[in-house]
């Protein structure tokens, strides 16, 4: 490895790497506006000027490849000099309102000038005045507080792959912005809030709400979709103020989708806080013991058969464990669902339903096909990571369903099932490339796994890849991608109700009303009658669950418990409490715990500790299982059609937030991103 | 510095000639085709010439397509060139040179012309919408001082009188004479040559 000599350290570095990298392995702080690791380097804002010998001039490190016998200092005067003359600069258009400024504290700018900035401005002209610009519901701008980094630009081109931000004029002119000040129309635009060195970027829902070293902050994670990003809360009392990502580099790097991060303030509306019972077509208000007591008594009118269960979408694996252990052992039901309409599961194995390429895998990958999934809305930071790959490598990206705009080009080959007949029988061009390609990836999406065809389609592509040697320990290509933060425990901690023949035995007795009793744990997607039946619902939300609810049990949302939690890659995750349930709203364990002790019958468990292990013991037995074949399936002829999903509306905690209604408001305005194509 | 305020009046539609197609080909074709977007400035000067010198909103939505570029590059490098312009400047666009040289050599009497006889302030289209005038930094031409560009030509050698006769002209929408007032052929002495007798083309 060559070697660099750094203030007269000898260090080694790897090749490709520049000066600013190479000292800080040799551990030494490099000042920075516009350089940041997942961005491509701009070299503007010449905060990281450090002196080489031989060169006359300071050099700006970030920009300098570093080669070896290279002498850099970082600690000469020279250096000192160079970099407070480049913050007198900045300084000199930047306001001085720290104080009414939201960016106040996490700071770049603030931070750097306690080392570089003089003590006193020598400009006395005035300073430069720049228009707001509006750039949508979630960015605040302020735009004379801008140091013209170009990180949001480098953003939005390369990782979102949405190039509507731009500098435009030039100079004291140079003003940054979106075409005609359009909203950004990208699910990832509220990282540049994080990206923005300074203030002129903060965000819009979170404007004067609090200050950073007054919030207590929780590292967990999210459950807006089935990724499981790594997340900070902040929260300020019992509020959750705000979310933010936290570095996972198999996962969500640093980005988080949106969803993610303003989903929050629906935390604090629509609140379930006090367990309610439907009294002649009217919720009342009652005690958890009155509610309980009923919950029993109407359980009691009902066989086994006719009870049912329904897991949600944002359930941790405690509760669905608690709540598996209190339907079958309890109640002596087997009829547990954790799906909400008919998408085909193969739970036989672990690999039938996670991710098996892992999100980090994406990135080796020389081919990928899409098969009914829109991954841009199903699961962004996955669908961040194709494009990191496509950016990089090239790689060619197919797909079966129209999926729309990517953020990447994606050759569409069709709708129809009889593609994947094609590609069986090798007639089909893409099934040449497959079996050439050294790490493919099929991605399945769950509109691809809807109704009669998902067997097929499932089970067929499984056996192809199975036939080419895509599914070994190293490399497996079989990928299914679900959209439920729930999803992949649920079926670990086997939530479902299938038989060999039907997959869809449970929807065929709901609708075919055979249930009397449902019990929806947070399940609010729901699309059945309700006629004669009786309802529980246990959750956070007062939404369409909660609508057709006679019994109405109080839950902890996910900021509010510590859960477990399996990603779409079959990753266990642990989410942390950063806050607690309102009023009277209980964590669910403890609501089917307090069921079991009313019914005088013994629970698995006592306490959580009890629970987390039984919970471990029956996830590994899952991991285990593996090889199992399955016979020939025939062929169904079906369109693949990806179904629309109301990205800003999928769960009930987004459709009680208010900034995600304005999301959705605003989307539905633009139908296109990137080039607009209907104008 | 030229006007980079975007007008507030829009024309709806924009599309190139045919004889001005040929020429984006040509200028498309000199690049390798994954880099189409290198044509952006040779494009945006055409829209220029065609369109009565200024680039309106549409034009820069058809370049953006045309080269495949999202509207926002296109707009930044639109932005970015003072020899942009975003609002109409009439057909006949005067730019007078104000540096040191022209100055001394009378720019300040061409400039009060600009205003009698143009408008009163830059960047204000006369009143019979043909032209508009701005002072712009050195075109280069300073031994020809004062001087002044109309479109893509240059006036040099002024004085009052000329320039009155040069703009009474375009605002009757002729095209004047350009080149020297005094008839020099290019930047050769004033009163004949001095030196080089002999060379006949010198």
């Amino acid at each position: 490895m060559p070697k660099i000599i750094i203030n007269n350290k000898e260090i080694e570095f790897e090749e490709g790497m520049t000066v600013l990298q190479a000292c800080e392995l040799a551990g030494e702080e490099i000042p920075r506006f516009c350089y940041h690791e997942r961005l491509s380097i701009a070299g503007n804002c010449r905060m990281c000027l450090v002196e080489m010998e031989k060169s006359p001039k300071p050099i700006a490190s970030c920009a300098m490849p570093a080669t070896e016998g290279m002498k850099i200092k970082t600690n000469t005067s020279l250096v000192d000099k160079a970099r407070k003359g480049v913050m007198e600069f900045l300084l000199a258009n930047h306001p001085l309102d720290c104080p009414v400024c939201d960016q106040g504290g996490e700071c770049d700018l603030q931070d750097q000038s306690l080392f570089y900035g003089l003590d006193s401005s020598r400009y006395t002209e005035s300073k430069r005045q720049v228009d707001e610009k509006y750039m949508g519901p979630l960015i605040k701008t302020q735009m004379t507080r801008c140091i013209h980094c170009t990180r949001c630009i480098r953003f939005a081109t390369e990782v979102a792959g949405i190039p509507e931000l731009g500098a435009t004029g030039r100079g004291e002119d140079m003003e940054i912005t979106t075409y005609l000040e359009k909203s950004m129309e990208s699910e990832l635009s509220a990282n540049v809030i994080d990206l923005c060195p300074v203030g002129a970027l903060t965000s819009k829902p979170y404007a004067f709400e609090a200050r950073p070293w007054e919030l207590k902050k929780t590292e967990t994670i999210d459950v807006m979709d089935a990724v499981g990003s790594n997340i900070r809360v902040d929260s300020y009392g019992w509020e959750v103020k705000r979310v933010l990502p936290r570095i996972n580099e198999d996962i969500n790097e640093e980005w988080i989708s949106d969803k993610t991060r303003y989903s929050c303030d629906g935390l604090l509306k629509q609140r379930l806080d006090t367990p309610l019972i439907r009294e002649n077509g009217k919720l009342q208000k009652t005690s958890w013991d009155i509610a309980l007591k009923l919950l029993i008594k109407k359980i009691n009118l009902f066989k086994p058969d006719q009870i049912a269960g329904m897991v949600g979408d944002l359930a941790d694996l405690e509760m669905i464990y608690s709540f598996k252990s209190f339907f079958n052992n309890i109640l002596r039901s087997e009829n547990l669902e954790c799906r909400n309409d008919r998408i085909y599961i193969n739970p036989k194995e672990r690999m039938n339903y996670i991710f098996n390429s892992k999100i980090n895998g994406i990135e080796e990958s020389d081919l990928i096909l899409l098969v009914g999934t829109n991954p841009r809305l199903e699961a962004t930071i996955l669908n961040a990571r194709i494009r990191k790959a496509y950016v990089k490598n090239q790689i060619k990206i197919y797909s079966i369903g129209d999926p729309g705009d990517l953020t990447y080009p994606c050759e569409y080959l069709g709708s129809s099932t009889s593609i994947i007949k094609e590609i069986l029988s090798g007639s089909n061009k893409i099934s040449e490339k497959i079996k050439k390609s050294k790490k493919p990836i099929i991605i399945l999406g769950e509109s691809s796994l809807y109704g009669e065809k998902g067997k097929y389609i499932f089970e067929s592509l499984k056996s192809f890849l199975e036939e080419n040697n895509f599914l070994k320990e190293d490399w497996n290509a079989l990928n299914v991608l679900s959209q439920q933060a729930s999803r992949v425990g649920a079926i670990d901690l086997e939530a479902y109700s299938i038989s060999e023949e039907n997959n869809f035995k449970f929807f065929d007795k709901l609708h075919n009303n055979e249930f009397k009793f449902i019990y929806l744990l947070g399940q609010d997607n729901i699309n059945f009658e309700k006629n004669d039946k009786f309802i529980v619902y246990q959750g956070s939300h007062g939404d369409k669950g909660a609508e057709i609810a006679d019994i109405i049990l109080p839950g902890a949302a996910y900021t509010e418990k510590d859960g477990l939690f399996i990603n779409l890659e079959g990753k266990l995750q642990r989410a942390y409490k950063a806050s607690y349930p309102p009023g009277d709203a209980r964590e669910d364990w403890v609501i089917f715990k307090d069921l079991s002790n009313i019914m005088n019958k013994k629970s698995e468990y006592n306490n959580i500790q009890k629970l987390k292990e039984l919970i471990k013991k029956s996830v590994n037995l899952k991991i285990n299982k593996n090889n199992i074949k399955t016979n020939k399936v025939d062929f169904v002829e079906e369109n693949i059609l990806i179904k629309p999903m109301d990205y800003y509306y999928t769960n009930p905690i987004s459709r009680a937030s208010k900034v995600m209604s304005e999301c959705r408001q605003i989307s539905k305005k633009f139908l296109f991103t990137g080039v607009e194509k209907a104008s | 510095m030229s006007v980079k305020k975007i007008s507030k009046t829009q024309p709806e539609l924009f599309e190139f000639t045919q004889d001005n197609l040929k020429k984006v080909r040509k200028e498309i074709d000199k690049y390798p085709k994954d880099r189409k977007a290198s044509a952006v400035i040779a494009l945006l000067y055409l829209v220029q010439n065609q369109n009565d010198n200024w680039i309106p909103l549409v034009a820069i939505k058809y370049v953006a397509n045309l080269l495949n570029m999202p509207y926002i590059k296109v707009f930044e490098v639109a932005t970015f060139y003072s020899m942009f312009n975003l609002t109409p400047v009439g057909k006949y666009f005067v730019q007078v040179c104000t540096t040191t040289p022209c100055m001394i050599r009378g720019a300040n009497k061409l400039t009060t012309i600009c205003k009698n006889l143009i408008s009163k302030n830059q960047n204000e289209l006369s009143e019979n919408k043909l032209c508009s005038w701005m002072e712009v930094e050195c075109l280069g031409a300073c031994v020809n001082a004062p001087m002044m560009q109309i479109n893509q030509d240059y006036f040099e050698d002024l004085d009052e009188n000329k320039t009155k006769e040069i703009f009474e002209t375009i605002l009757n929408d002729q095209f004047p004479k350009p080149g020297s007032a005094k008839n020099r052929k290019n930047n050769a002495p004033e009163n004949g040559k001095t030196t080089l007798l002999e060379v006949k083309n010198a």
